[in-house]
C-alpha cells in the first residue's frame, strides 16, 4: 500500500493539481477530435434526404438519438440508418436516398409519430407541409420533355401534381414549329419526396431532389417586385365592363372605327 | 502462493461446490447480455417485434418507451429543449431506465446488458492466456473526466457528441440496422483491451459505464463479503473482478466496519461469488451489513451504517 498522505498536505495538493492537469489535458486532446467528428458530421451529402420534419441538420444532430424507431415504423423501407463510412449522412441518423426508394408520404407520417425526441418535428402533421427538400430539373440536355417529347413521368407521379410540378408550354426552337413540356417545380408546394428522381426514365434521374439550402436562394431585399408589391399598380383604379367584340354584342368592330385586317367570316358578321 | 504454484484462477471453487456453483453467474450474464440482444434482433431477424429501436432508445410491446439517460443527457446539452420529449417518449423513456438502474446498480447495465462487455472479457480472457503485461492503467477516475469532456463536446458542438464513436451503439446498432464499418471501434475496443490496458475501455475509460456508476451510487442491490471471515487469502476473487479496486474495503475491512462492496464501480457482476471456494460473498441489499466476523452484529435490528 502506498503511504498515505494527510489530507490536506501540500505533496497531497500537488499530486491532485498533477494529476488533474493530466486528465484536463488528456481530455482536451481526445475533445478537440471528437468535437471535430461532430462538426465535420453535419457535412451532410446532397444525396441524403431527412425524414420528414426533421429540424434543420445542426439542430437534428443535437436531437437525433439514433435508435432507428423512424426507421422501423416507415412502412415502405424507405428510411435507413446511416452506417459508419458506407453513408455520407452522420453514423447512425436517418436518411433516405430518392433515386433509391422515394418517401410515400404517409397520410399519418408513422416516421414522425415514432421519433422519441422530437427530432422529427411532431408540430408536421399535414404531409403536404414536409420540406425534406426541392425537385430541380437538373439536366434540360437530357430531360426528354426538354427535348420536345411528352415523357412526363415526373409530373405524373408527383403526389401535389399541379402544384409542385406543372408543365410549362413553350416555343421549341429546334423544331419551329412545336411546343415543349417544361417540367417545372414550385418550391412553395414541393415536399421534396423525391418520387420525380425516382421514376425519371433515364438511367440517372434528370430531375433531382436537393436539400433546401442547396436548391432555394433567399430573394434579395433591396429588389422590390412592383407587380407584387402594389396591387393594383394604380390606386383607386375604375374597372369598367369589358366590352369584346363578337357575335351577341353589336360592336362587330372594335371601338374607334378600326377595321381589322382579316376579313371576319360571313358568319360572324 | 505464488501464480506458478497454485491452481489456475476458479479451479478450488469447481472442487467445492461443483462447476454450475462455480459459473452460475458468469453463465446468467451471458443469458441475459444474449437475452437482451436477442430482444432487439428478434424483430429484424424473425419479424417478432417485440422491441423496436436499439439501447439509446427503443418502444417495447408498442407502450414501453426505454431510453438511454446518457445519452439523453447529451441531447439535453447539445441544447435539444426538454420540453420537446416530454409528448414524445425520450423524456419518460430515459426517467424509466434511470430509476431501474439507480435502484439495481448502475454498471448491472455494464455487465448484464452492455453488448462491448463480452468483446472486453473475450480480450481480458485472452489477455490472460498470452500471459501479456498489464499496460497503460490509468486512473479509475478518469471514465469520469471522459464523461465530462463528451458533455461539455456536445454542449459545444450542439451534437449528441459521444455517439459518434461510442462502440456500444457500433455493435449493437450495427448488429441491428446495419454495421457498416462500426465493427472496426468494436476492435479497436477489443485490441485496446488486449495488447495496450488490461481491463482497460470499461474499467477505466468508457464515459458511459462513469455515467451508469453515478447512476448507482445509492443503488440498493449489492455484494456482500459477509462471510468475510473465512477468506483464506486465495485471491481467486481479485483475479476475476473487473474493478478488483472495490473488493479490498469490503472483503478487508477489519471488524466493524461494513462488508458490503459500496464502491459505484463495483459492476454486480457476481463472479466474485461464483470463484470464492469459502463462498465469502452473497447478493444482498445495501442495509444488510450482517458480517461473520462479529454474529453480534447481525441480531440488531436497524444497522444501517451503510445508507
Amino acid at each position: 500500500m502506498n503511504v498515505p498522505f494527510k489530507s490536506g498536505s501540500p505533496i497531497d495538493r500537488r499530486r491532485f493539481l498533477g494529476d488533474a492537469a493530466r486528465a484536463v489535458g488528456g481530455c482536451l486532446v481526445a475533445g478537440t477530435f471528437l468535437a471535430r467528428m461532430a462538426t465535420d458530421a453535419r457535412a451532410l451529402p446532397a444525396q441524403a434526404l431527412r425524414p420528414p420534419g426533421a429540424l434543420d441538420e445542426a439542430e437534428f444532430l443535437g436531437a437525433c438519438i439514433r435508435c432507428g424507431l423512424c426507421v422501423r415504423d416507415c412502412p415502405y423501407d424507405t428510411l435507413a440508418l446511416a452506417e459508419l463510412g458506407v453513408d455520407g449522412a452522420a453514423t447512425g441518423t436517418p436518411f433516405f436516398t430518392a433515386r433509391d426508394v422515394p418517401c410515400e408520404m404517409c397520410e399519418d407520417i408513422p416516421c414522425v409519430a415514432a421519433c422519441p425526441t422530437g427530432a422529427l418535428d411532431h408540430g408536421l402533421t399535414d404531409i403536404d407541409d414536409a420540406r425534406m427538400g426541392i425537385a430541380v430539373l437538373i439536366d434540360e440536355e437530357h430531360c426528354l420533355n426538354a427535348l420536345g417529347l411528352r415523357c412526363d413521368v415526373c409530373y405524373r407521379v408527383c403526389p401535389v401534381i399541379d402544384k409542385a410540378i406543372t408543365l410549362e408550354v413553350e416555343h421549341n426552337a429546334r423544331s419551329g414549329h412545336h411546343a415543349k413540356f417544361m417540367p417545372t417545380v414550385h418550391a412553395e408546394a414541393c415536399t421534396g419526396c423525391g418520387k420525380c428522381e425516382k421514376s425519371c426514365v433515364l438511367p440517372e434521374s434528370a430531375i433531382k431532389v436537393l436539400p433546401i439550402r442547396l436548391a432555394r436562394v433567399d430573394a434579395a431585399e433591396h429588389y422590390r417586385l412592383g407587380w407584387e408589391d402594389r396591387q393594383p399598380l394604380v390606386d383607386e383604379l375604375i374597372d369598367l365592363p369589358d366590352r369584346l367584340p363578337g357575335p351577341g354584342t353589336d360592336n362587330l368592330v372594335t371601338p374607334g372605327g378600326f377595321e381589322p385586317a382579316f376579313k371576319l367570316p360571313e358568319a360572324l358578321k | 502462493m505464488s501464480r506458478a504454484t497454485r491452481p489456475p484462477v476458479g479451479q478450488e471453487a469447481i472442487a467445492v461446490h461443483g462447476w454450475w456453483h462455480a459459473h452460475r453467474f458468469l453463465v446468467l450474464r451471458r443469458i441475459s447480455q444474449l437475452f437482451f440482444l436477442g430482444l432487439f434482433l428478434l424483430g429484424p431477424w424473425a419479424g417478432i417485434w417485440l422491441v423496436k429501436g436499439n439501447l439509446t432508445s427503443s418502444l417495447t410491446l408498442g407502450v414501453l418507451p426505454l431510453s438511454d439517460p446518457f445519452v439523453f443527457l447529451q441531447t439535453l446539452a447539445a441544447g435539444h429543449p426538454p420540453l420537446l420529449t416530454v409528448a414524445t417518449g425520450a423524456l419518460a423513456g430515459a426517467v424509466i431506465v434511470a430509476l431501474v438502474y439507480a435502484l439495481i446498480g448502475g454498471r448491472v447495465y455494464c455487465s448484464w446488458v452492455c453488448p462491448v462487455n463480452p468483446v472486453t472479457d473475450a480480450a481480458h480472457w485472452l489477455h490472460t492466456r498470452l500471459g501479456l503485461k498489464k499496460g497503460w492503467q490509468p486512473k479509475r477516475g478518469t471514465r469520469l473526466w471522459v464523461m465530462a469532456m463528451v458533455l461539455a463536446v456536445s454542449a459545444l458542438t450542439g451534437s449528441v457528441a459521444w455517439e459518434m464513436v461510442n462502440p456500444i451503439s457500433m455493435l449493437h446498432r450495427g448488429l441491428i440496422f446495419g454495421m457498416g464499418f462500426g465493427w472496426t471501434l468494436v476492435a479497436g475496443v477489443f485490441i485496446f483491451d488486449l495488447v495496450l490496458s488490461r481491463r482497460g475501455w470499461c474499467g477505466h475509460l468508457c464515459p458511459v459505464g462513469a455515467f451508469y456508476g453515478l447512476l448507482g451510487e445509492r443503488s440498493l442491490l449489492r455484494v456482500s463479503a459477509a462471510n468475510r471471515a473465512a477468506c483464506d487469502d486465495c485471491m481467486d476473487c481479485f483475479d476475476v473482478c473487473p474493478e478488483a479496486h472495490v473488493i479490498s474495503p469490503a472483503l478487508r475491512g477489519s471488524a466493524g466496519t461494513s462488508p458490503l462492496i459500496l464502491s459505484r464501480d463495483c459492476t454486480n457482476c457476481g463472479r466474485c461469488i461464483d470463484v470464492c471456494p469459502e463462498s465469502v460473498f452473497r447478493f444482498t441489499h445495501r442495509f444488510d451489513d450482517r458480517t461473520s466476523d462479529d454474529p453480534v452484529q447481525a441480531t440488531q435490528p436497524g444497522a444501517t451504517r451503510a445508507a
